[in-house]
């Protein structure tokens, strides 16, 4: 399946609409995003964090699971570029570590939310109705309630681990693409390929995951990337609250709330690092999110 | 417009209902319990069993969701053991200081955020609105209690000019006699709401610039301040109007992190503190009465979408 919108799924193989240079839909929309020089920039800054993430522990190696506490809390110097934490672990090692985790359960819990809450809205869109109401009302009054709130709920119930903070996460984000593709598949399912498939006897699931789901792609993987985003934020929220993950796991949210307790000791190196890093991925998601966006609103695009 | 009220409203009934469903679910699937966390990890079983007959834990769940419906329409949400008082006259000690920094922080955020994206789409792909572009990124990016942490480095430890905790008091002319200590809370949550505020006024006005009027208002030789104050501007507000009746939620979320970093003693520290203790009925209380408030946002951001536009005609 390319990723192709539904508008221009039929106009695609016109040549009257292709762009200036006879390109096609997808050529427009790559080119489009790369055109882009703030997806450019978004871009690099993610694959910056994941060579720095992943690479980074491969090259530089530190210990961040003993602790040691006659290296507490020392200011950054040449053993330690970054300094250590509380209670001995290398900051700069630790940044890499817990980025891991930061990333993983933003992509994780953004994939999830996506793939369930597009089926919600293509199910809810394409049954109409009374089906379509009841679902609808259900996301309605999910999302009548904070996200903190419903959170705190969640991971109040047992000691967080990743894949629970990832399930919660996604609990709370799938609300928001089961809106967006509901509206799509309303008008999806009386396109003439869609009845077609109920003519040729063509039940609704495959209706709805061959035909409504990939064709509201466009919106999914833009709202997914705002996800990752917003997921990344959510764990650096919970922590803050106490509901992180338990040490010696690392994430930038943890890291961040634990090095705000020492405001007021001067120790700058265990609150920036990992602040700053959030900021900046969370920012970087967000570029490519908007670029994203803008490439498959052929409407805005200079033809 | 009849028809479409009531069925707004009749769909808002049901909302409210499923969010004290879903909340009550949530509520009696989590382990432990409010027993365990009142009564302490060495309490015997005999006891859990005792505090739960007596507070009618121990009651099938549907007959405990029917009585606390009852109650709820009466207006009695129940009673705290852990605060020893009834969770009404918690909520309403409390809730008048989150009003009073949500609605300072969202009057400021508005304040501020109409001219910053009017500007940015007069002067749109230039310097001004590159940079505030890059400042509402940021602001956006930033967990808002490292952003409010950030303020108290700066403002309280480098310059000390402001507290770095809100004032510290059950009444609210006390808190509100202390203004300097309302700042920083009320700064942290504003700045959130103006990097999405601002992105919207910015988009709501690009497209209104590009109306016909525009041209028909300059044709009559209006000057581009009356075209931009008189015309554009008072219809580019009303997306924004309609985004403030959605994003309740969102600032309440807000509050809860600013109530938690600055000690500031409104619901968002109450339902953490309760969320701790597994205080149901505080929990149950001010997630319904939240949702209650967003439900009616929505709904008022969707009338007036309709009275502000004359465009809209609901069937």
């Amino acid at each position: 399946m390319t990723a192709i919108p539904a508008d221009d799924a039929a106009l695609a193989d016109s040549p009257h609409v292709r762009g200036p240079k006879g390109r096609g839909t997808v050529a427009r929309t790559v080119s489009a995003f790369v055109e882009s020089k703030l997806a450019v920039v978004g871009l690099g800054i993610v694959v910056a964090f994941i060579v720095f993430c992943y690479v980074g522990p491969l090259v530089y190696h530190t210990d961040q699971v003993h602790i040691d506490l006659s290296q507490a809390t020392l200011p950054p110097s040449g053993a330690h570029p970054l300094g250590t934490n509380e209670v001995g672990y290398d900051q700069l090692g630790r940044l890499m570590v817990g980025g891991q985790s930061s990333l993983e359960v933003g992509v994780a819990a953004a994939l999830l939310a996506t793939v369930f809450g597009t089926l919600w809205g293509a199910i809810a869109g394409y049954a109409g109705g009374f089906i379509d109401s009841a679902m609808m009302r259900i996301v309605d009054a999910l999302l009548a309630v904070p996200a903190l709130f419903l959170l705190l709920f969640l991971a109040s119930i047992a000691r967080p681990t990743i894949g629970l903070l990832i399930l919660v996460i996604a609990f709370i984000s799938w609300l928001g693409p089961a809106r967006l593709v509901r509206g799509q598949a309303l008008t999806l399912r009386t396109r003439d390929y869609v009845t077609s498939v109920r003519l040729m006897g063509g039940g609704p699931l495959r209706a709805i995951l061959r035909h409504i789901a990939p064709n509201t792609i466009g919106t999914v993987v833009v709202n997914a990337t705002f996800q990752v985003a917003d997921a990344i934020l959510i764990v650096a929220a919970l922590s803050f609250l106490g509901l992180g993950i338990p040490p010696p796991a690392a994430n930038w949210g943890d890291m961040l709330s634990n090095g705000i307790n020492y405001t007021y000791d001067g120790y700058w190196w265990l609150i920036y690092p990992p602040g700053l890093a959030i900021v900046l991925v969370v920012v970087a998601f967000n570029l490519i999110g908007d670029a994203l966006r803008d490439s498959f609103e052929v409407r805005l695009q200079k033809r | 417009m009849i028809g479409f009220i009531t069925r707004r409203l009749l769909q808002s009934i049901v909302v409210v209902l499923l969010v004290t469903v879903i909340v009550f679910i949530l509520l009696h699937l989590l382990p432990g319990g409010p027993a365990r966390a009142q009564l302490g990890t060495r309490a015997t079983p005999a006891a859990i069993a005792n505090f739960n007959h007596q507070m009618g834990y121990d009651r099938p769940v549907p007959v405990q969701y029917w009585d606390w419906l009852k109650h709820l329409v009466t207006g009695n949400l129940g009673f705290s053991v852990k605060f020893n008082q009834s969770v009404s006259s918690l909520i309403g000690e409390r809730l008048p200081k989150t009003l009073v920094l949500t609605v300072l922080s969202t009057l400021f955020a508005l304040v501020v955020a109409i001219p910053l994206g009017m500007i940015q789409a007069v002067k749109r792909n230039h310097a001004a609105d590159y940079t505030i572009t890059c400042w509402a990124f940021i602001f956006y990016a930033t967990p808002p209690f490292f952003l409010g942490v950030v303020l108290i480095v700066v403002f309280s430890v480098y310059l000390p000019i402001l507290p770095a905790e809100a004032p510290q008091s059950s009444s609210l002319g006390v808190i509100l006699s202390q203004p300097a200590g309302l700042i920083l809370p009320v700064l942290t949550l504003a700045l959130v709401t103006i990097a999405q505020f601002s992105r919207y006024m910015r988009s709501s006005v690009i497209e209104n610039l590009a109306e016909d009027y525009v041209r028909t208002a300059r044709a009559k030789g209006a000057g581009e301040r009356i075209v931009l104050i008189r015309h554009v501007l008072r219809n580019s507000l009303i997306p924004v109007a309609t985004l403030l009746g959605l994003s309740l939620p969102t600032i309440f979320s807000g509050a809860l992190i600013t109530e938690a970093v600055f000690n500031f003693p409104g619901i968002g520290q109450l339902f953490w503190t309760a969320a701790q203790t597994q205080d149901y009925p505080i929990m149950l209380g001010i997630t319904v009465l939240v949702g209650l408030a967003t439900v009616i946002g929505s709904l008022l951001a969707d009338l007036a979408y309709a009275v502000l536009d004359p465009r809209v005609r609901y069937a």
